[in-house]
């Protein structure tokens, strides 16, 4: 069965799904601080590997990737409020993309999947 | 199989090995992370040999046009020579000061005799050595040609060594040495329609001058607008020039921008992100060219991709305006 990512249309369909993501985002205050930080530019290429991961695309990332990716956020005080938000992010940038509701649940499955190393627990 | 060829070094690819496995598998240390071409960790630059379509999707025009591409995906077709990006920044050529002439009370115009190699865009940088070994970046105002010499506006900046030296030695004749060019924030010709919001301060105006006016020349027809800001009104330069192509080009908007007093004729008074938001309420489709104090690039980039922007279409100087040069990667 074909995977989110290639329902959306793979590589270059991701660019207007960060757009819609990440403005989603900064756009709140409860989590935007996280992003502060980071160069926009950059970050929008993080991002993107997020998604790319997310959606069941290729990617290589490991459960340890994503410890070490997010270590210093844990340090700051990220939560699982925190991911909560981050997955409603996703849930509703997906249904903007007029992804069928059993694909929008793989996702958030995928998501959920990295709750503990995204939280370092 | 094709060839590939890294600094001196040339690997024979295996069948369906992306040039990221070969650098690995012959032990070049090249940075990596997604390896599914969406992270950017890895990007490289062709020096020849043409990149695959897939190893450039989603990478900005600007990097696209200078053979920017993602080495994690890219299974070449032919040979490749493919660079770090850090690696343009080593040219180093010499050339000579025609003059140095005041903008305003804090920032001089530097026009250089261009050298033959020295093939830039409008926009981009340049690396300025200064005799005791110091180098900083300034960005280039002035147009390729055979005939228009390179233009960079320094601003004084105090107890920088670099800059004080251009202000009060440098002079007509002198022979200095320059390297890059480097930067992603330039016109991209081939989609004329597309409107263009170019924001700047200070000094920040020389690459968004060079690429208004390369816009211009190449027969760019959607909206321009450039805002400029300052504090007050004695800091804005090029007013008369930039008023004179508002005159003489219908799709172009010249917004002087002064802070905490009035400025010229159909300037605006106030905040340069305000003026932002007046002059482009919807930036969807908009490329945003921000340039000068870091903060307000960020705030605009952020406010711009806000308010629709696409995160592809926002461009900026990746150094902090007389810093020493960065890495030129994005
Ligand atoms: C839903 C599960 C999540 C996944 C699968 C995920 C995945 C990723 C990936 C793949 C990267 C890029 C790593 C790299 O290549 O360097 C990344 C970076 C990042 N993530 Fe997440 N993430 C998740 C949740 C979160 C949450 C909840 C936050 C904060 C509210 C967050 C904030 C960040 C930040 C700020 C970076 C950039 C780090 C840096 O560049 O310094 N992530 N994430």
């Amino acid at each position: 069965m074909a995977t989110v990512y290639e329902q959306i249309g793979g590589a270059p369909a991701m660019d207007a799904a960060v757009d819609i993501f990440y403005r989603k985002v900064l756009s709140d205050e409860s989590i935007s601080h996280f992003f502060d930080a980071v160069d926009m530019e950059r970050q929008a290429a993080k991002q993107k590997a997020f998604l790319t991961m997310a959606f069941g695309g290729p990617n290589t990332y490991t459960g340890k990737d994503m410890r070490t990716a997010h270590a210093h956020l844990v340090a700051r005080g990220l939560n699982d409020d925190h991911f909560n938000a981050v997955a409603g992010h996703l849930k509703s940038t997906l249904e903007e993309l007029n992804v069928p509701a059993n694909l929008v649940a793989d996702v958030l499955a995928v998501a959920e999947s990295t709750r503990n190393d995204v939280l370092g627990r | 199989m094709p060839a590939l060829k890294h600094n001196g070094l040339t690997v024979e690819l295996l069948a369906g090995e992306t040039v990221l496995e070969a650098l690995l598998r012959v032990g070049v240390n090249a940075p990596s992370s997604c390896r599914s071409g969406a992270c950017q960790t890895c990007l490289m630059r062709v020096e020849s040999g043409l990149p695959t379509a897939k190893s450039q999707e989603g990478l900005k025009d600007t990097l696209r046009a200078q053979g920017y591409f993602l080495p994690c995906v890219c299974v070449p077709d032919g040979d490749l020579v493919a660079a770090f990006p850090d690696a343009d920044a080593v040219q180093r050529v010499p050339t000579r000061v025609i003059d140095v002439t005041p903008l305003n009370a804090d920032i001089v115009r530097v026009r250089l005799a261009a050298p033959e190699r020295f093939v830039y865009l409008a926009g981009q940088f340049l690396h300025l050595h200064h005799p005791g070994g110091a180098v900083r970046s300034y960005s280039l105002a002035s147009l390729p040609s055979a005939v228009e010499p390179l233009e960079i506006h320094v601003r004084l900046i105090p107890g920088g060594q670099v800059s004080q030296w251009v202000h009060s030695e440098l002079g007509a004749g002198d022979h200095v040495d320059i390297g890059g060019p480097a930067g992603s924030c330039f016109y991209v010709p081939g989609e004329p329609e597309r409107s263009m919001l170019l924001v700047g301060t200070g000094s920040g105006l020389a690459p968004l001058f060079g690429i208004l006016r390369d816009a211009l020349n190449q027969g760019h027809s959607g909206r321009i607008v450039l805002i400029h800001g300052s504090l007050v009104a004695a800091g804005l330069y090029l007013v008369e020039e930039a008023t004179a192509l508002s005159r003489s080009h219908s799709n172009f908007r010249y917004v002087p921008t002064v802070l905490n007093e009035d400025g010229p004729n159909g300037s605006f008074r106030g905040q340069i992100i305000d003026a932002v938001t007046q002059e482009v309420p919807n930036p969807k489709g908009w490329r945003v060219y921000a340039c000068g104090h870091p903060e307000m690039v960020k705030a605009v980039k952020r406010q711009m991709f806000l308010a629709g922007a696409s995160l592809k279409d926002l461009y900026s100087d990746p150094f902090i305006i007389g810093s020493p040069p960065a890495v030129a990667s994005d």
